[in-house]
């Protein structure tokens, strides 16, 4: 989609996870396609299908002709039938194949919910894990460019609250890459969230196949005043706010999920105990979002630890605006983060 | 066309199996030990048993809410599917699936989903699977005439139609929709006229004449295995009871077909029985043998299933994921 280019080359701006270090780079997009690539190297059973996957955009990079490398067969457009896309996928997970269904966005995962609703999340407890599903649902989360009210909703939390799913949302190209060697390697479906404006960061990705565990959070900056736990996009804009911050002499500890369920709570609540103020940064709205889980689980389990009543940056309840200055209005972002983190160092002074 | 006397045999036993299973399972359901909703295909014998007949034991099976006979016709196991009914760790789905959700992977059976239509995409996956791995292999999927007003049910007939992979669209088409007539949700009742929009072969038939049904599916299965693509087969048939559970209390208020009634309505065991008399095929010794056999056999799997232990309530979080 160009427009959404368009947008991301003019709003988000570069941002290096290995800034001056000599290292090998590769974008977010091609991160994705590394992993894929080598996926569908190493075992006959993968294929790749959605719709433009096989275009000259190759889904933002993360598919770029890779038909070519393995042939239509394998890497292959769909038909607008996401219900039918999404079951063909389970069937074939069934019979030994693992699928990889790449969607544009997660508004369009609406139409396969009774696929991966009622059906991925439930043959293994229904049929006492006797077929694994190993199937990869990826669905890119978008923004800007009047993409509204559906073309951008982040819709993790709704899946969230399935049992069943496994939730991955990569925010680094280490990552990406990382976690979808694992997504495709694992054994159960994997509903994998990108964000748009991540295609553009770079970073530090080794050429080999690695894998990144489900349920293992990283730290990206160390700090001891405020705990940040921060979901994708936002984590990009808490690294921000925290420069800022350390300007003003208040140092915050980011943590990234990377995978929401399962979701690294020791790391979380580890940190607590050293900081004991919790804000969280999600990228999705905020009545019954992933931000009301973290805040509930470190509520009961670390309350003695927290100097204070934890906070959240989120969405508002609303949909997405299409106009730009109300979807500016609408998305938090670097100065929200400061302000919340500011506003709670003030509560105790 | 004769049929083998083999296969003369099984399709007997497996009609009988699936009338005789579901008898029992009616005559002791008000017991309320079976705590699962039943949906009976008593009268609709035919139609599982006829495909199923010409299937290998690998080829796969996607069935529906209506589970039994589909379960039963590809060679379930019977003992494991009565002890799901009674809700036992023994049970197919070891106590979590109950009735509508049965499996046996030792036959090609993945498991029934209970949402109506919902298993019509695994079977087009499943056969694309097949087609990738070359395996040879045709996977059915079972659906009622309500299923095939799901939107899914016209995408897999894309799908299957775009990919030409070997897949049977079975649609048992009993007229009912729980109490709903299908000449008051549809204006057109030949459903296997809607496979013409994707240019997928398509025939209607009596499904409650098994020889019909299985000399049909012969033809079918064999094109749909050597690479013809995809086919729908619509099956008429007759569901002698209500939706689900036991008997069909409120028949009159809803039944508009006066051949349902229990003096006039088809019974596709009967027909079968008539048309071997006349062929002269499988003699009424033969047949007996086949009964008390299948009378003993029942007779265990439901002392099976009423003797087995309870799933663990410790284990109740157990097997949300694969390992």
């Amino acid at each position: 989609m160009p427009w959404t280019k368009l947008q991301v080359e003019r709003e988000e701006p570069t941002f290096d996870e290995n800034e001056g270090q000599d290292v090998r780079k590769l974008s977010y997009g091609e991160a994705l396609r590394e992993a894929l690539d080598q996926a569908l190297a190493r075992d006959g059973r993968v294929y790749a299908m959605g719709q433009g996957v096989d275009d000259p955009g190759g889904m933002f990079g993360s598919t770029l002709d890779l038909h070519k490398k393995y042939g239509g067969h394998r890497v292959f457009d769909m038909p607008l039938n996401e219900e039918g896309t999404v079951g063909m996928a389970i069937g074939s997970a069934m019979a030994g194949m693992r699928p990889v269904s790449i969607h544009n966005r997660p508004d369009f995962l609406l139409m396969a919910m009774d696929q991966i609703v009622n059906h991925a999340s439930k043959w293994s407890y229904m049929f006492a894990g006797q077929v694994p599903i190993p199937l990869v649902i990826r669905a890119c989360i978008g923004r800007g460019w009047g993409s509204g009210a559906q073309h951008s909703q982040a819709l993790q939390s709704l899946f969230f609250h399935v049992p069943g799913l496994r939730i991955v949302m990569p925010t680094s190209p280490y990552d990406a890459k990382g976690l979808l060697i694992t997504s495709i390697a694992d054994n159960n479906p994997v509903l994998f969230f990108e964000q748009r404006w991540l295609y553009k960061h770079t970073g530090y990705v080794p050429e080999e196949v690695y894998s990144i565990p489900f349920g293992q959070a990283v730290i990206k900056r160390q700090g001891t005043d405020v705990t940040i736990v921060a979901v994708s996009h936002m984590v990009t804009e808490a690294l921000r706010a925290a420069e800022k911050l350390a300007t003003k002499g208040i140092d915050v500890e980011i943590i990234d999920p990377r995978t929401l369920k399962p979701l690294d709570e020791l790391t979380i609540l580890n940190s607590i105990k050293k900081t004991g103020r919790l804000l969280v940064a999600d990228l999705c709205w905020k009545t019954g979002g992933f931000s009301a889980e973290v805040i509930t689980r470190v509520t009961q389990k670390a309350f003695s630890s927290l100097k204070q009543a934890p906070q959240r940056v989120t969405f508002p309840d609303i949909p997405t605006p299409s106009g730009y200055v109300l979807e500016n209005a609408f998305y938090p972002g670097v100065e929200d983060i400061v302000m919340a983190v500011e506003s709670m160092m003030a509560q105790e002074i | 066309m004769s049929i083998e006397k083999d296969k003369l045999s099984d399709i007997y036993y497996k009609l009988l199996k699936i009338r005789k299973v579901q008898l029992k399972i009616e005559e002791l359901y008000h017991e309320d030990e079976m705590k699962t909703p039943v949906h009976l295909s008593l009268g609709q014998e035919a139609s599982s048993v006829g495909i199923c007949a010409n299937l290998q034991k690998k080829d796969y099976i996607f069935s529906n809410h209506r589970s039994h006979g589909h379960y039963l016709a590809k060679g379930g196991d019977l003992k494991a599917m009565i002890a799901e009914l009674y809700c036992k760790e023994t049970g197919c789905s070891k106590g979590r699936g109950g009735s509508m959700h049965l499996i046996d992977t030792s036959v090609g059976h993945l498991g029934s989903s209970s949402i109506v239509g919902g298993g019509i995409p695994h079977a087009v996956g499943a056969a694309f699977a097949s087609k990738m791995l070359d395996q040879g292999l045709v996977a059915v999927t079972f659906l009622g005439d309500a299923a095939s007003e799901e939107g899914v049910f016209f995408e897999s007939m894309s799908l299957a139609a775009l990919k030409k992979v070997p897949v049977i669209f079975v649609c048992e088409n009993n007229f009912y929709s729980v109490c709903s007539h299908l000449s008051t949700r549809q204006v057109n009742a030949d459903i296997y006229k809607r496979a013409r929009a994707f240019d997928i072969p398509s025939l209607q038939i009596d499904g409650m004449n098994v020889v019909e049904v299985y000399e049909t599916a012969q033809k079918v299965v064999t094109a749909v295995r050597n690479g013809k693509g995809p086919f729908l087969l619509e099956c008429r048939v007759q569901r002698w009871r209500g939706h689900a559970g036991s008997g069909d209390p409120g028949a009159e208020n809803y039944r508009k077909c006066e051949d349902l009634d229990p003096v006039n309505r088809r019974d596709p065991i009967l027909e079968f029985e008539t048309y071997l008399n006349e062929k002269e095929l499988l003699s009424t010794g033969e047949r007996t043998k086949i009964q008390e056999a299948l009378d003993v056999e029942i007779e265990e799997a439901f002392r099976y299933g009423q003797q087995s232990p309870l799933p663990d309530i410790e284990d109740l979080e157990k097997y949300l994921f694969v390992e």
